[in-house]
């Protein structure tokens, strides 16, 4: 498979949210605003590359039967490295994500690249398979934050983008709001592969 | 705050899947049919309150004394691990019966991010050891209530007449909305 195939396959095919659905936790509790998508999105790429580059590395030395263990220490030791990145320069988005960064460890999405593809792949490979799978992810975030953001203030990153006689659906921003929108995001996205398919 | 109304905040005022969205992959996942939805829910229970009980213990014991705190992340994750692996272990040799009900869900618990979520929420807030324990059981148990109602609302979804899009984990996301929607109706209780 040539690298452009393997970004594309992380971006589209095989989308972390929209198509494959893992690690949906984070994507539905931070993205209440656009600026707070980004972020995660932008966190999860780093803790991704930064674990694929080192397991495809370290492939041939960890035992096979230890290899869920080493997997979760590494993604554990990316995960720190950005907690306290994010706590020393971005310390607002820090708060706003709160809990939701050290739990970057226990996002499937992560796990499920060092099994599926860093821990059979060469380094090059596995680098361009966590910026694919990376930006998939990133896009779900903004799309998903967009809209949410939108409705429910009638804002883009913080400024008015509709008229002040907009009324905002309060609904799109609480909890309810990211299961509804992320599910009519999904239908729309099978919607649009059959589509295509036919 | 008083035990019994952080309990019942914490079941199900801020439930856990509808107001925090922790846990949501095994709620999407595992929410198929009552029973297994009922078992996963009290591995849940139990795991969530020995790991609550066990990393409070080592963060107050161990990192706050020797000033590793940046080392929570990697130290949580080894424990609550090492602690499925063991409860594996132990109720296989010790409860066969309960090893049975439970075993199948147990390995998925590690991944779950509502027991390491919870874990760190007990040391952010600064909850004393017995409010930590009245928060897991009560956070767990609102996982519990939660996945149980749901796998009873899929079972009718799944069989309702739907356009082919929405089939499927689209139309879940939406009942899970929906069924939000009315767990916010409890954030209005005043205790």
């Amino acid at each position: 498979m040539n690298k452009l195939d393997i970004f594309k396959n992380g971006v589209t095919k095989e989308n972390p949210i929209l198509v494959q659905q893992v690690g949906m936790c984070a994507t539905l509790a931070v993205t209440t605003s656009l600026l707070n998508g980004i972020g995660m999105g932008i966190a999860v790429i780093a803790v991704l590359t930064g674990s694929n580059i080192v397991i495809s590395l370290l492939r041939k030395f960890i035992p096979d039967e230890v290899r869920i263990p080493a997997f979760v220490i590494i993604i554990a030791a990316f995960t720190t490295i950005v907690d306290l990145l994010m706590h020393a320069y971005t310390f607002a988005l820090y708060q706003a994500l709160g809990v939701f960064i050290p739990l970057i460890v226990v996002n499937c999405l992560i796990l499920a690249r060092a099994e599926a593809f860093a821990f059979k792949n060469g380094v090059v490979d596995s680098i361009v398979d966590g910026l694919g799978m990376g930006v998939g992810y990133l896009v779900a975030m903004i799309l998903l934050s967009s809209v949410r953001e939108f409705l429910g203030n009638g804002t883009l990153f913080g400024i008015n983008v509709l008229p002040a006689s907009y009324e905002p659906m309060m609904i799109a921003i609480q909890p309810p709001g990211a299961f509804i929108i992320l599910g009519l995001l999904i239908g729309l996205v099978n919607y649009l592969s059959r589509r295509k398919k036919a | 705050m008083n035990l019994i109304s952080l309990f019942i905040t914490s079941a199900i005022v801020n439930n856990i899947i509808f107001s925090q969205f922790l846990g949501a992959c095994p709620f999407l996942g595992v929410s198929k049919k009552i029973d297994t939805a009922a078992g996963m829910g009290i591995a849940v229970i139990f795991v969530i309150t020995l790991a609550s009980v066990i990393t409070y213990i080592v963060q107050k014991a161990i990192l706050d004394t020797l000033g590793l705190q940046y080392l929570q992340t990697i130290m949580f994750i080894l424990i609550i691990a090492a602690l499925v692996q063991f409860v594996e272990m132990f109720l296989k040799k010790s409860a066969p019966g309960l090893y049975q009900a439970l075993g199948i869900y147990l390995p998925l618990i590690t991944t779950n991010c509502a027991v390491l979520g919870v874990a760190i929420i007990n040391i952010t807030k600064e909850y004393s050891f017995i409010e930590a324990m009245v928060n897991s059981v009560g956070t767990s148990l609102g996982f519990l209530i939660a996945i149980v109602l749901f796998a009873g609302v899929r079972d009718k979804v799944d069989n309702a007449d739907l356009p082919e899009s929405l089939k499927g984990s689209a139309i879940s996301l939406v009942a899970a909305g929906l069924m939000s929607i009315a767990f916010l109706g409890f954030s209005g209780l005043q205790l």
